[in-house]
């Protein structure tokens, strides 16, 4: 053997008579599929551990012994194998497994939606006998079985794979589905009364091999030839999912997850994937509305448009301000902020409603990507949310990561999260005191710990032990009841650990996409400051101008003459309810563009411009890493509602300037010429990038600076509030969608148990919650994952909203909870 | 709210203690809990998933692999009646079908006054002896009709002494205290070789063992 033989990096097999060179390790399935053989299979899943179910993948494979019929999917590749995947004795054994998985497969293929998609069909096609030699009764169940309020099961078509008990298992940990019974008995099934209710069930649906499993709402919907289908980008949260999404008859009607192996893996969260229902809800802006005697009417879009600019004419720019514009492409956002900053001349424009953080935390410091924060042996400091209820995809990542990747986990965290039960360490600093807890982190990798935060010194030194590889911090906004600055002080903290790359958590849809766009006071497009001016735009404001708290409060002293609500719900989303209320009140005109009628538009609009759904445009959205992808139109503009874009560009034409902008594409290349971030987004990049979109890397921000401020002291009655999001709550969007709406639980207060004592309160009990601010009623419930002095509300539940005790100004929120 | 007695309970945290991993004790635990009602409920099933970080479907899935777990009432006496092959030649399902016309239930049910359970099963490894069947597993071999008439009526009239009433129960009870317990560490923890590896080395060399 020579030396170069020696270092030889592949394994070669031959594979049908041909030699190829597989990756060490790499299965013989993968393998072959690589090299353009296609093995059949039913339960083998390129994301999850193989199990050798199904026996469909038994090819003839020769390891120097002879040739021995093995299954593809668990067996490795190694040096010199001979594997014949078309000799008499493959097709043999896969006529003979397709011949018993038929055996008790019930056949009804034309009332089955798998019909025409189905890998069951398609592989007895080109693999199978053809015909079945048994006669006998086949097995019966009751035809489909709900096993959640989303998804059915049919046991009579189950082949038991195992995909979907694995996916359950394996990658969202939510075992709750499981083979029961055995032999001839052996069915997957939920335990009673406790169903599949799992935020992921859907993709079960999708990886089924037969129709076994469905999902509500796409159930007799439609065939599959009868779908036409696009890659596009999933639009509610900010995890950026590639999907694919298909549409019959001008009506979206489904939405699959596509494997970006830098995104989602083709993953969904059940938010992501039916949330397209919202966009078929009969409540959809069909026209322009304006209020007529305090009522919203239908109108056109020339009265709209004209009332629009007589409102916007002639206006002191500091008295106008612009809430909102997550939802929009990136296209859109860019008009939006070049009629705001440079027609209108004003910089109070704020994508985020006071629930994120600051620009210079998500630009201004390095950053990570989702791959990156994955790695086998590094570390992911969570700083943020639980991303189980916000960004369903990136949780699944994240787990895989723990789980089988051996990256370690340290959450600092308020209450515990989706992911405390595999983090190695997770500790819980006293609400509004995380930043003294990552600093006392960050001081005890050097050896020096302390007690911070309500967390004792050999905690967080255990915490600071385990930090190894490269660190990434997931850094959101873990609760909305204490200020954006303690967050950015712990990103400061930790952002002196060696390396370290910082992973956004914040929430919503294109707020990423947003911030590069310029959508945030004190910013213009392509990550720059005002300063640096945009050569595209006639003039830019020299003044930073007004975050959203701030236009609310301006707006509330009657200091505001418009306000544009761009696809923002401040009433529910802000805060601070009350100072939400009084600003919307104060406004001057208020216009809102909006797909869906959402609580602030419909008490406080005065015009409401319909905009076009996500899945009705074409553009591009940003994720939370800075990945730029395509969102494909597939289907048109619900009635006369518009594109975004085009409705700042009209506003800018009847004001007397001309955006320039013709098409998202045109948008696109001035885009690419204005910004110093985007210069290397071209079309070509964008459709190299169908799958895994494009990197954008770069930024002139400035990182953040210590706000220097301190946390109060509670008194020892009071309880100190946390409002985190749920995945499913009172989102105009979420309540939207027929199947999810119902999921969203009803507001509860949780307490840890060793409280409930003190208070002299019982779970189940109603309470009254009061705060400096003001007051709801809601029944308690027990959490020993909430430490104790801290009361956990959701933000948004139906029911009552935590934001109604919140002060935007106060650093932190002290409630007190009695007995109703 | 515990379905487990004081008792087993404490049984239980000592089963766990013996498991590098607790979800290692889901079938003693589940022995345990049908112990304590002579079949496994609901409630049992959900402790026992709380007591081993699992959840109550992967309780119910692992257990109703298993025969011989219950997940509904079976009467004091359960008669398993063999209809495999050998069996089934030499008059199983005759057996089986005197059995439910006598007793007056389908293979399955449970007479009225709860001291019956028939069961249709599958070859109970005494082929030699067939047809046959186990009353509370305990066999009665080279049956006849006339034979299980008689087997019936001893039962009834407290004659059959050799059959403890115990309905599903095994006979013996594993129980091993947790301070006689082995010390197994999971796999990826252990550091030594395990213990009974270096007894089986020093009986090889001929040492004692
Ligand atoms: S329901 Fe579908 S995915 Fe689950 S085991 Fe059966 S065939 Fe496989
Ligand atoms: S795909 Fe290999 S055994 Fe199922
Ligand atoms: S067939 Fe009845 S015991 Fe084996």
């Amino acid at each position: 053997m020579t030396a170069v033989e020696n270092e030889k990096s592949t394994v070669t097999v031959t594979l049908n008579g041909v030699e190829i060179e597989a990756n060490p390790g790499e299965l013989l399935i993968d393998a072959a599929e690589r090299h353009g053989t296609y093995i059949p299979r039913f339960c083998y899943h390129s994301r999850m551990k193989p199990v050798g179910m199904c026996r469909m993948c038994l090819v003839e494979v020769d390891s120097g012994r002879g040739p021995a019929l093995q299954p593809s999917c668990m067996i490795p590749v190694g040096e010199g194998m001979t594997v014949d995947t078309e000799s008499e004795a493959t097709k043999k054994a896969q006529d003979g497994v397709l011949e018993f998985l038929l055996i008790n497969h019930p056949l009804d293929c034309p009332v089955c939606d798998k019909g025409g998609e189905c890998p069951l069909q398609d592989q007895t096609v080109a693999f199978g006998p053809g015909e079945s030699r048994f006669v006998e009764e086949k097995r019966h169940y009751e035809k489909p079985i709900p096993i959640s309020d989303t998804v059915y099961l049919d046991r009579e078509r189950c082949i038991l794979c195992d995909r979907c008990t694995r996916f359950a298992d394996d990658v969202a940990g939510d075992t709750l589905i499981h083979f029961m019974d055995r032999g001839n008995s052996t069915q997957v099934n939920t335990f009673p009364d406790e169903p599949f209710a799992s935020y992921f069930s859907g993709n079960t649906v999708q990886i089924c091999p037969v129709g076994a499993l469905t999902a509500k709402p796409y159930r007799f919907k439609a065939r599959p030839w009868d779908l036409e289908e696009t890659i596009s980008t999933a639009w509610i949260d900010s995890v950026g999912s590639r999907v694919t999404v298909q549409s019959s008859r001008n009506q979206v009607l489904r939405l699959l997850g596509v494997d970006a192996d830098s995104v989602n893996w083709g993953w969904l969260s059940d938010k992501e994937r039916f949330g397209f229902e919202a966009l078929n809800s009969e409540d959809r802006l069909t026209a322009p509305m304006v209020r007529v005697d305090g009522r919203l009417e239908s109108t056109g879009w020339a009265p709209a448009l004209a009332a629009a600019t007589d409102a916007l004419r002639d206006v002191d720019p500091a008295r106008i301000g612009v809430i909102g514009g997550a939802r929009l492409t990136n296209e859109s956002q860019y008009a939006w902020t070049k009629l705001a900053k440079g027609v209108l001349g004003t910089d109070n424009v704020d994508a985020q409603l006071g629930d994120g953080l600051p620009v210079e935390a998500v630009l201004g410091l390095p950053r990570a990507t989702i791959n990156q924060a994955c790695t086998p042996g590094g570390t992911v400091i969570l700083v943020g949310p639980d991303p189980k209820e916000d960004l369903g995809a990136l949780f699944l990542r994240l787990r895989h990561a723990v789980v089988n990747d051996g990256t370690t986990l340290i959450e600092l965290t308020p209450t515990r999260t989706g992911l405390s039960t595999i983090a190695g360490h997770s500790l819980h600093p006293k609400p509004g005191e995380v930043d003294l807890l990552a600093a006392a982190l960050v001081d005890a990798v050097s050896g020096d710990a302390r007690d911070a935060a309500g967390v004792p010194a050999d905690a967080i030194a255990a915490a600071a032990a385990a930090i190894s590889g490269p660190v990434t911090v997931v850094l959101g906004r873990a609760s909305i009841a204490e200020s954006a600055a303690i967050t950015v002080d712990a990103a400061i903290a930790l952002s002196q650990l060696e390396g370290v790359g910082f992973l956004s958590a914040l929430r919503r849809g294109n707020v990423h996409g947003a911030l590069d766009m310029g959508m945030a006071p004190g910013l213009l497009p392509g990550r720059v400051p005002l300063s640096t001016g945009c050569d595209a735009f006639d003039q830019v404001p020299t003044e930073t101008g007004m975050d959203t708290i701030a236009m609310l409060e301006a707006a509330a002293a009657g200091d505001l003459d418009v306000l544009v609500l761009l696809g923002s719900d401040p009433l529910s989303d802000a805060p601070d309810a009350d100072l939400a209320e009084r600003g919307l009140a104060g406004a001057g005109t208020v216009i809102a563009v909006e797909m869906l009628p959402n609580a602030s538009t419909l008490t406080h609009a005065d015009l409401v411009l319909a905009a076009a759904a996500p899945t009705e445009v074409e553009g591009t959205f940003t994720n939370l890493e800075g990945r730029m992808s395509v969102a494909e139109q597939k289907v048109t503009p619900s009635g006369t509602s518009r594109a975004d874009w085009m409705i700042a560009a009209e506003l800018a034409l009847r004001l007397g300037a001309d955006l320039g902008v013709e098409s998202p594409e045109s948008i696109r290349a001035e885009i690419a010429a204005v910004s110093p971030v985007h210069a290397e987004l071209t079309e070509a990049a964008l459709a190299d990038g169908r799958v895994e979109g494009v990197l954008i890397s770069g930024s002139s921000i400035q990182a953040p600076t210590a706000s220097g401020s301190s946390t109060p002291a509670n008194d020892a009655y009071s309880l100190r509030l946390v409002a985190a999001r749920r995945m499913y709550d009172n989102g105009t969007m979420l309540q939207a969608s027929a199947s999810s709406a119902g999921l969203a639980a009803s507001v509860k207060v949780t307490l840890n148990p060793a409280d409930f004592e003190k208070l002299g309160l019982d779970a189940g009990t109603v309470v009254k919650v009061i705060s400096g601010r003001g007051e709801l009623m809601a029944p308690l419930a027990a959490d020993f994952g909430v430490p104790t002095g801290s009361a956990m509300i959701p933000a948004n539940a139906p029911g009552s909203n935590a934001n109604t005790l919140i002060d935007a100004s106060a650093s932190v929120t002290d409630v007190r909870v009695e007995r109703a | 709210m515990s379905y487990f007695n004081a008792d087993n309970l404490e049984t239980a945290h000592e089963i766990i203690s013996r498991y590098p991993r607790k979800k290692s004790a889901l079938i003693p635990l589940l022995h345990l809990a049908q112990e304590q009602e002579g079949w496994v409920t609901d409630d049992a099933m959900r402790q026992i998933a709380e007591l081993t970080d699992t959840t109550p479907a992967e309780v119910k899935g692992t257990g109703s692999f298993y025969e011989m777990f219950k997940f509904h009432p079976v009467g004091t006496y359960m008669i398993n009646v063999c209809t495999n092959l050998a069996c089934q030649l030499l008059g199983g399902e005759e057996l089986l079908a005197h059995a439910e016309e006598t007793l007056g239930i389908k293979a399955g049910g449970t007479t009225a006054d709860g001291m019956f359970t028939i069961e249709d099963v599958e070859c109970i490894a005494a082929c030699t002896e067939a047809p046959c069947l186990q009353v509370n597993y305990r066999y009665k071999l080279r049956l006849t009709t006339d034979d299980l008439d008689q087997l019936i009526d001893d039962i009834r009239n407290g004659r059959a002494t050799d059959i403890p009433e115990h309905g599903t129960l095994g006979l013996v009870r594993q129980h091993v205290p947790a301070d006689a317990g082995a010390g197994i560490v999971a796999p990826e923890q252990a550091t030594e070789r395990p213990v009974w590896l270096a007894r089986n080395d020093a009986v090889a060399e001929g040492g004692e063992g």
